[in-house]
Formats: structure tokens, sequence, C-alpha cells
């Protein structure tokens, strides 16, 4: 961009922005692609988190009935043909919520807003190592989410519009014979899209970070938090080329007659699920390893304490995503896989839990001694550090193939990973928000907002969530939408829980709004002598281009 | 006659039958029917004891912190960041927890994964009498029954559809050598056109699977169009229904009852409407019921089977049938 060439010619040049579209449109400069992602985010997670309010509104109560609604509405059909559609149409609720989350709210979210804002200013780095390829990663990212909002539109499945198989995608359900429909295939283009976007964000992450430290910043002095980002980078880089491998074979299966997953021209529908796991369970620490980055500063600042085990927290993240990619099958157990492999996973999925105790720990005994004070941000972090540590150790029950036989596709798998990505990786989120609002926006916000809004998540989402953990075990399975008799209680006070994080979610927006309203002048730094980390050098907001002048670090200075 | 005459014999000779069905406000698993279930009993009763002590101290530890390290509290922060011994404990400890973990976690993977070789169960438990090892034997019997080893497996495969189960008993066959085969429909699918079925809702389905009590029964599971999964929670198995593979499970149950289960892997449109419905039948019902089903009267083999249910003591399970 020719604007910015002439902003870093001259030094002086503290903002000197380009015009509205040449700045929003053809960004090149890493903190407004990083604002870019967080709207963008804050749109998607609209919208998913809306179709997760139509799955609970759905399961308040036993029988088929908001879904017949709306179908009856938007459809005009009537009848058992409208209860048809209704049934499809849930199915495209689960889907698409699942999807929304995971691609176009948690990761553009953590890597994409908080990645982009922070890592150069972190590392103490003028910007991205490639501008260009971040502003087309984001764009790209744009275009899937629209691909993927046009495929809930168009024809899917025999019963009606939009992919209704899951998140997993798994064929023959993903193949022409269960949705013979476009929608599958605006669906694969979309998380084509989205792939490419990711792994030429993982490129420019990985390469900013090994290259683009400031002088006196060695990799064991670098903040956790590009740690994580620098985890996650690699992840993406090894695992998204297996999932669109995956899913370059469905679409070739849907359109070209090629046979990979049909068992009658000698393909095998599980092969997906291996290639798919491949990808999806480094997935699953992509989303919350950055999470894991951001608590380690706030917990650290706030309990004005360096980091406890610095190298331990770093190493233990690396071998999380190590581990991370051999323990795919554990999503598989039930498919009839060969016993010892079974045991195999089993053995290599539990491994996971002794870094991830390492983490927990290394925060409380970076709190241990220290000078709490409870800011918004830590107490989104203490309540992270609770609610992960629910999720990680039913993951442990989860590892043991000879329970999961049992709980497998229940409400206890569902439970489970909310708790460790809706109130793990969200938590984070929540908490770098409110961590770093001031330093990116330039304004205060209201502390008794963003209190209320962290205890009306915190309450609602576990009354939302605990009581799945039941369910589950007396066997409720996934993915329905109406269910036997036994388990209308516990669904219902799930329903209950959502409609307090509902209260939650517009009290985030209040905030918000308050803040942008009232204009309180920022402090560069407001947190005090915890915040160590080079971005709290800079004046809030950070000028258009920084660090013209490289920091030098010396000593501990890096985290 | 002589059929239904048999069957309520049968029936009331029987041990009370239950069922096993979701209980509303139930914080647990189901009722275990089987030495597969119970076993999964025990060791997830063992996990969860874990589980919960790792999150009351992990609390405890954050309540901790709070109270006693916050700025009122200590305001003047310690500096100190590293401390070799407590981080070689936290890396120790929770690896011992795993392994005692996994040791109960390979022996019930490999109970439940692979079918007991019934031969040798009946020659163990001969081996274990001759040698007088009474305890071992006792033990042994927990776990293996070398009477229904005694005699063989009862073949049962479960096919699913869209969207329903197709069950078929290789063994059980007609005068031109077919198998018994059927396809298993359930009542209430939530539409308007539902008949007016008092049985369990979103469970109950017109011809059951129905197997012996004390028997060693061995499923396989396959798919006509998609993945679908058969399961019984009370049975502790679960197993993938996928196209162009068999998959194999066993089970025993002792007690008989009626058992349901439901889809578990997502197959479409009707997902939650192919529920699983299984009748453990003492083996005398069990063969009037082939018989029955062989003769083509489904209806009248479904109510040989219906019959033990009603004969049960007066519990609130005489509401649920």
């Amino acid at each position: 961009m020719p604007m910015d060439e002439v902003a870093l010619d001259h030094h002086d040049a503290h903002d000197h922005k380009p015009g509205f579209f040449v700045r929003w449109l053809f960004s090149t400069n890493h903190k407004d692609i990083g604002t870019l992602y967080l709207v963008f985010a804050m749109i998607a997670g609209i919208i998913g988190y809306t179709l997760s309010g139509l799955i609970r509104w759905e399961l308040n109560e036993p029988g088929i009935g908001p879904m017949l609604w709306i179908v009856e509405q938007l459809q005009g059909v009537q009848g058992d043909a409208a209860v048809q559609q209704a049934k499809h149409f849930y199915n495209t609720v689960i889907t698409y919520h699942g999807l929304i989350m995971i691609f176009f709210m948690v990761m553009p979210a953590l890597i994409g807003g908080f990645g982009n804002w922070f890592v150069p200013l972190m590392i103490g780095a003028p910007d991205m190592a490639f501008p260009r390829m971040n502003n087309i990663s984001f764009w790209l990212t744009v275009g899937a989410f629209i691909l993927a909002c046009i495929s809930m539109t168009v024809p899917g499945g025999p019963a009606g519009n939009g992919f209704g198989g899951g998140w997993v995608l798994y064929p023959p359900l993903s193949s022409t014979a269960g949705h013979p429909g476009p929608a599958m295939d605006l669906l694969i283009l979309s998380l084509h899209t989205a792939g490419i976007a990711s792994i030429l964000g993982a490129i420019n992450f990985i390469v900013t970070i090994l290259n683009m430290r400031a002088p006196g910043m060695t990799m064991h002095k670098m903040p956790l938090f590009a740690w994580g980002i620098l985890v996650t980078a690699v992840l993406l880089l090894l695992s998204l080329p297996v999932l669109a491998a995956a899913l370059t074979m469905l679409l070739t299966d849907r359109n070209f007659g090629s046979q990979f997953f049909n068992p009658a021209g000698g393909g095998d529908p599980v092969m997906f699920q291996h290639l798919f796991w491949f990808f999806g369970h480094p997935e699953v620490y992509i989303m919350i390893l950055p999470a894991f980055g951001i608590i380690s500063h706030i917990v650290s600042t706030f309990s004005k304490k360096p980091i406890f085990g610095y190298l331990g927290m770093a190493y233990a993240m690396v071998s999380i995503g190590v581990i991370g990619f051999v323990v795919w099958a554990h999503h598989m157990y039930t498919v009839g896989m060969e016993v010892d492999l079974k045991a195999y996973f089993i053995a290599a999925t539990m491994v996971i839990a002794v870094p991830t105790g390492i983490k927990i720990f290394s925060w409380i005994a970076t709190m241990w001694g220290g000078s709490i004070d409870f800011k918004v941000p830590m107490i989104w972090a203490i309540g992270f550090i609770f609610l992960f540590t629910v999720g990680g150790v039913t993951g442990v029950v989860l590892a043991n193939a000879g329970i999961d036989h049992t709980l497998h596709d229940t409400y206890y798998v569902v439970a489970h990973f909310h708790y460790v990505l809706s109130l793990g990786a969200v938590f984070g989120l929540f908490a770098g928000w409110y961590y770093w609002f001031e330093k990116m926006f330039g304004v205060k916000y209201n502390g008794f907002l963003g209190g209320l809004h962290f205890w009306l998540m915190f309450i609602g989402s576990n009354v939302l969530f605990f009581p799945q953990h039941f369910l589950g075990l007396q066997g409720m399975p996934r993915r329905y939408i109406d269910y036997a008799d036994g388990f209308t209680t516990w669904h219902h006070i799930s329903s209950i829980g959502y409609a307090i994080t509902m209260v939650g979610t517009l009290v985030f927006f209040v905030g918000l709004i308050e803040a942008a309203i009232r204009r309180r002048p920022a402090e560069a730094n407001p947190w005090g002598e915890g915040a160590t980390t080079l971005e709290w050098t800079l004046p809030s907001p950070p000028p258009f281009h920084q660090y013209n002048e490289l920091p030098h670090v010396t000593t501990e200075g890096g985290h | 006659m002589r059929h239904r005459i048999a069957a309520l014999c049968a029936a009331l000779l029987a041990a009370p039958a239950f069922a096993d069905i979701p209980v509303d406000k139930a914080l647990g698993l189901q009722p275990a029917a089987t030495r597969i279930a119970e076993r999964i009993h025990d060791f997830h009763f063992m996990v969860l004891v874990i589980i919960t002590v790792i999150t009351v101290f992990v609390m405890g530890l954050l309540l901790w912190v709070m109270v006693f390290h916050n700025k009122r509290a200590n305001p003047v922060p310690r500096k100190f960041s590293h401390n070799t011994l407590i981080e070689i404990i936290w890396t120790v400890v929770p690896a011992l927890i795993l392994v005692a973990i996994a040791g109960q976690s390979f022996p019930n993977l490999y109970y439940q994964d692979v079918p007991p070789n019934l031969e040798k169960v009946q020659e163990k438990a001969r081996q274990l009498l001759a040698d007088d090892k009474s305890s071992q034997y006792d033990a042994f019997v927990k776990d293996y029954n070398p009477d229904a080893a005694a005699k063989g497996f009862v073949n049962v495969k479960a096919q699913g559809n869209q969207w329903n189960w197709t069950y078929s008993y290789p063994d059980i066959t007609d005068e031109s050598g077919a198998p018994l085969e059927f396809v298993s429909n359930p009542i209430h699918t939530g539409l308007a056109s539902d008949p007016n079925d008092a049985r369990p809702r979103n469970l109950a389905v017109d011809y059951p699977m129905v197997v012996p009590a004390g028997r060693y029964i061995r499923y396989y599971t396959a798919a006509a169009d998609v993945i679908h999964s058969w399961t019984v929670p009370a049975f502790g198995v679960k197993t993938d229904a996928v196209p162009g593979r068999l998959n194999e499970g066993w089970f025993l149950v002792d007690q008989p009852g009626v058992y349901y289960g439901q889809c578990s892997e997502l197959c479409g449109v009707n997902h939650a409407y192919m529920p699983i419905e299984v009748r453990v039948v003492p083996q005398a019902q069990f063969d009037t019921w082939t018989q029955l089903m062989l003769s083509g009267d489904y209806d009248a083999a479904a109510a040989s089977v219906q019959t033990i249910a009603s004969l049960e003591p007066a519990t609130q399970l005489a509401a649920i049938h």
C-alpha cells in the first residue's frame, strides 16, 4: 500500500492514518486487521450464539416445538411435512452452530484478533512479517463465512436447505447419498477458504515470531502469549492440509465420481474420520493454546509476580501441541477399531493431562505469595482456571475407551467440550478482551459491567452445561431434536442456564456501548507494576506504527 | 396354544423383570445389566472419585490464594518464580495417578472389547475346579459364565437403516434355510400421525430385538446407507454401524427385562427416531418367540414377549409398559 510506505517514511508519522476505505478494506496494519478480526468474530459469534439459543429453546421441553413453528413461518408448510423439515432444520442448526463458533468466532478472535494485535506489540516488532498476506488472510475468512451463510440457505438434504450432518461432516451423510444438494459443496468451499486463510495466517505468525523479535528477546524471553500463538500456528500449518485433503476427496466423491469414502467403490467412510480428526484434535488445542497464553499474562499482571515456571509453561504448550497430533482416534473409539489401537490411544490421550496439569498448577503458583488485585480480567482468568479444570478432568474420563463406549456421542461429551471451549476458550477470550480493551481502543470500560458480565456468564454457563453431564450419564444422545421423557428436567434447567447467559451477553454489549459513549481516556498502563510486557510501554491506543526505534530487551523483561 | 402356555410358565418362573430406561432427575449411569456395564460402573466410580478430589483440590487452592494472597492480605508480593521440587512433584504425581487409572482402564477395555473364547472359558473353569482353587474360580465366574459358554453364542446382526433397525439371527432359520430377519420400527416418531401408544415415547418399537437371558450374545452391526450406532446404555455397549463394515461386540444379560437405547451417530432427519428396544427373556420364552416370528406372526411374537413385562410384580414399571 502506498499509504503505508508514506507513513513508514515519515518517522514522525504517528497517526498518518489513511482514509476510511483504504484503512479498513485494504488494511495492512496489524492492529487494524486485529480489530477487523475482532469485529468479524463478534458478528459471527452473535449468529453462532443465536443458533445455540435455538437449540436450547427447542430442547427446553420434550417434543418438537420451536423448530416446527419456525419452519411453518418460514416455509409455509404444515403437518407431517413440516415436522420432517423441522427435524432437518434442527440438524442444520447444530451443524452451523459448531462450525461458526469454531472457525468464525473462536479462531478469528483469539488468533486473528488478539494474535494480530499483540504478537507484534509483545515481541517488539513494527508489524507482522507479511502485511499484505495478513490482509488477504482476513478477507478470505470473511469470504469463507459468507459461503457458509449461503450454504445454510440453499438445498441440502432431502428434507430442506442447508447441511445437517454435524460439524464433523462424516460421509456418507455428507456424500451425495445423504445430502445431494449444493449446501454441502458450498460448505466444503467455505472450509477450504477458511483453511487457506488460516494457513496464510499461520505462516505469517511463525515468520514474525521467529524473525522479528526485538533485539535481546530470545525465544526463552518471549512472552507466553507469543509462545501460545507460535505453537498454535505450527499446529494449523501441519493439520489444516490434512483437512483440506479430506475435504477435496469428499468434493471429488460428490462431484466427479471418485469413491474415496464410498464402500461400494472400495472406499472407506472411516478413513474420512481418521483424516478429519487428524486435523480435528489439534484444532482443539488451536482454540485453547492462545487462551493459555492470555491467562498466563493476566495471572502474572494481577498477582504482581513473574510467571511461575516460565520455561515449564512454554514447553508444556509445546508438548501439548506435539502430543495433540498423536491422539486423534480417541474421537472414534466406537467405529470398530482394533483393541490394541484403542489401548494406545487411551495411553497417549491421558499423557496430555500431565502438561495440562503443569499449566494449572503453575498459574496457581504464580498467584501464590502474590498481591492479587481482583480486577475484571483477573476474575475472568480465575474463572477460566476453575472451569478448564472441570472440563479437563472429564476429558480424563472420556479418554478411557472402556467408559467412552458408554459415553461416546452423549451429552457427557457435549458437556466436556463446552467446558473446555465454551467456558475455557471463550472465558480466555473475554479475559483477554477486558485485559487489552483499554490498550486497543484507548478508552476505559466500566468495571462494574465487566464484573456483572462475568458473574452472569459464570453462573449461566455452569447451569447450562453442568446438568448435561447427568444427561450424558443417563444415556441422552447428542444431536437429538427430541428426547425420552426421562431427560426432561435437566434439559429444562440447561435451557434456563442459557437464558442467564443471554442476560450476560446483553451486559457485554451494554458495557461496550457505555465505553464508546463515555470515552474515558485510557492510560498507557492501567494495571501497574505487574504488567511487564512491551505493549504496556506504548500509549493507549498505540500509534498507527510503533517501534520505529526497536526496543531493547535486557533482563527478564520479556515475560 | 402350547407356545402360549410355555411362554406363560417361563414368564412366571422368570426372575422379576425390570426395565432400564432414562429416569428423570437422575444423576448417574443407568443401572448395569451386564458384567461389562458393572465393570464400567466400578471403573467410572473410581475415576469419578479421583477427578472430584482433583477438582476440589484445585478449587481449594484457588480459594486459598484468593483469600490469603490478595492485595489486602498480602500488600507486598513475593518475587519467586521457580521451585524445582514442587515442579517435579506436580509432574510426577499426576503421572502416577494416570498410571493407576490406566491400570484399571486396559483390563476393562480388553474385557469388553474382545468377545470371550467360549471354549477357553469352559476349559479354564474346569481347570480351576479340578485344581480346587475355589476363590480363583469365584473370581473367574464373576466375569465369565461357563454354563452359558457351554451353550455357545447367540448371534444377532443389527443393521442400521435410515431410520430403523433390521435385526437378523443367522443361526435361527426357517425350513427353507432363510434366517429370521425383521425390521424394528419406532412407535413414536414425533409426527401428528403417530399412533396413540402408551409405551415409552421415543424409545419403544413395534418389533423389539429379543435375546435369551443368561446366554452369551454376539452382535454384529452393519449399515445400509449412512453411519448409525447401536447402543444399549444398560449393557455398556455401543458399536457404530458403518457401511461396508461388519463390527462386532458381545454381552450377556442375566436379568430378564426390557432395555432401551437410541441411535448414537447422527444419521439424518430422523436420527432421534430410531430407538433400540431389547427384550431379554428366559430361554423357553425366547424359543416361543422365535417360532412365532418364523411362522410370520410378528404381532403374536411381539405380544408373547410383552407378557413377561406385564406379569412382573407390581412396581411403577407396569406403567412404563
